[in-house]
């Protein structure tokens, strides 16, 4: 079993994002590295944009991620709807 | 030579302020939000009683017949604080800029029929002024209410029915000359389909409990009014004529109402979740004042809809009580 992970630059515009992400992953562990908020899960991480929706109560598209990504590991499958990492192939 | 550069990380003893830790925990660091919300009331010391209202304390949660043991559970779930939210209105102030600029580039007002035209106007106008009760009476819920994660998403929602008004205002001045704002003016003071709305409207303004003013503004009137006319009449009845161009340029109205909806429902929900006797009055409150915002919606309905006007608020209707239901009121 190896980690996935992803990190975001730590603002509010990433918020609801990680937030998103701890409710639908409960393996998902964040942590706080200065200026970010990097999150491991074991083998699989998904991010659900009808959660982001759900914090927020406004549309979102999930390509806005990528204003305060930083970094990722794992392989990406990605949709309108949600964006996952694993090592599952 | 050489120079070794080292990042060092230097973990913070503490992660958030300890009145704001109490609420939730010092585990991680707390958001903007929570820090500039949670417990920022201020509670005691106060110099003396206000002159005009003597018995209460210039901060006072005795003026609502709600009790809470602590009124920071009634929080936003949006997490609007400042700069959130204005970030989120800027954003859809740009987005309507934009619709503004499709329409009027390609002439599509010109291109709607008069009678839709006219139509809109005659619905909308009149709305302003419903909005400006909307503005006043959250601005009184922010200014007499109590807590902090209460009052702040109220003064934000007073500017929000600000920022409705001068959108409907711009609308008309889009669809028509200046005058069709006094054309509306004079229906609202004068017409007689309007004049239970503009009672409906008139007594909130005087009502001095918060709550009771939360819901019967919030709830029991804008559940009502959003989905009937921007729902029913602009998207759906104007739309459908050719007047694709009036919902364009109100696009910020129901967009607003379903994102303001999920404070709504969840302060009502907490509040009624606190204690029977909250659930009881609140409920009340519900029942008696959606009653009569629907009464009041009626003629306005007819006047947007003709006979498919009142199933359309009696949708609206539906739909209110179904919130309730889920907010765990008995509607």
């Amino acid at each position: 079993m190896s980690n996935v992970f992803i990190a975001f630059q730590d603002n509010e515009d990433s918020r609801p994002i990680i937030e998103a992400i701890l409710t639908d992953n409960a393996a998902a562990q964040a942590t706080y590295p200065t200026g970010l908020v990097k999150i491991d899960a074991p083998d699989r991480l998904v991010i659900r944009r009808e959660s982001i929706e759900e914090l927020t109560g406004r549309p979102f598209d999930l390509q806005q991620i990528h204003v305060n990504l930083v970094t990722l590991s794992g392989r990406i499958d990605e949709d309108d709807d949600q964006l996952s990492l694993s090592w599952i192939n | 030579m050489t120079v070794d550069l080292h990042t060092r990380e230097i973990k913070p003893l503490r992660n958030t302020f300890s009145h704001t830790a109490k609420y939730v925990g010092n585990d991680k660091p707390a958001s903007r939000y929570q820090e500039a919300t949670l417990d920022t009331q201020p509670t005691d010391n106060f110099h003396y009683r206000p002159t005009w209202d003597p018995a209460h304390e210039i901060f006072d949660a005795s003026r609502s017949a709600v009790k809470m043991a602590d009124w920071n559970a009634l929080r936003d779930p949006r997490q609007y604080y400042y700069a959130t939210w204005t970030m989120a209105r800027a954003r859809q102030q740009d987005a309507i800029e934009s619709n503004y600029e499709f329409v009027q580039s390609r002439g599509l007002v010109a291109k709607m029929s008069e009678a839709v035209r006219s139509k809109a106007c005659e619905v909308l106008m009149p709305l302003r002024h419903v909005a400006w009760g909307g503005n006043m009476n959250n601005s009184s819920i922010a200014a007499y209410g109590y807590g902090t994660p209460f009052t702040a998403p109220a003064m934000f929602h007073a500017l929000d029915h600000l920022g409705a008004a001068q959108f409907i205002t711009r609308l008309g001045l889009a669809l028509d000359e200046s005058a069709i704002l006094d054309a509306g003016k004079n229906d609202w003071l004068n017409a007689a389909c309007w004049q239970p709305l503009r009672h409906y409207v008139e007594d909130t303004l005087v009502l001095q409990d918060p709550l009771e003013l939360f819901v019967a503004q919030n709830l029991a009137l804008d559940a009502q009014l959003y989905p009937l006319i921007y729902g029913n009449f602009v998207d759906d009845h104007i739309a459908l004529r050719g007047g694709t161009a009036v919902s364009m340029l109100a696009a910020f109205m129901p967009e607003w109402h379903a994102e303001s909806a999920r404070w709504i429902d969840a302060v009502v929900k907490v509040a009624a979740a606190e204690s029977d006797a909250n659930r009881q009055l609140i409920s009340g409150w519900v029942t008696a004042w959606a009653d009569r915002a629907q009464t009041a919606l009626t003629p306005v309905a007819e006047l947007a809809l003709g006979d498919a006007g009142v199933v359309a608020l009696q949708e609206a209707r539906d739909a209110l009580d179904l919130r309730c239901e889920k907010a765990g009121l008995v509607a």
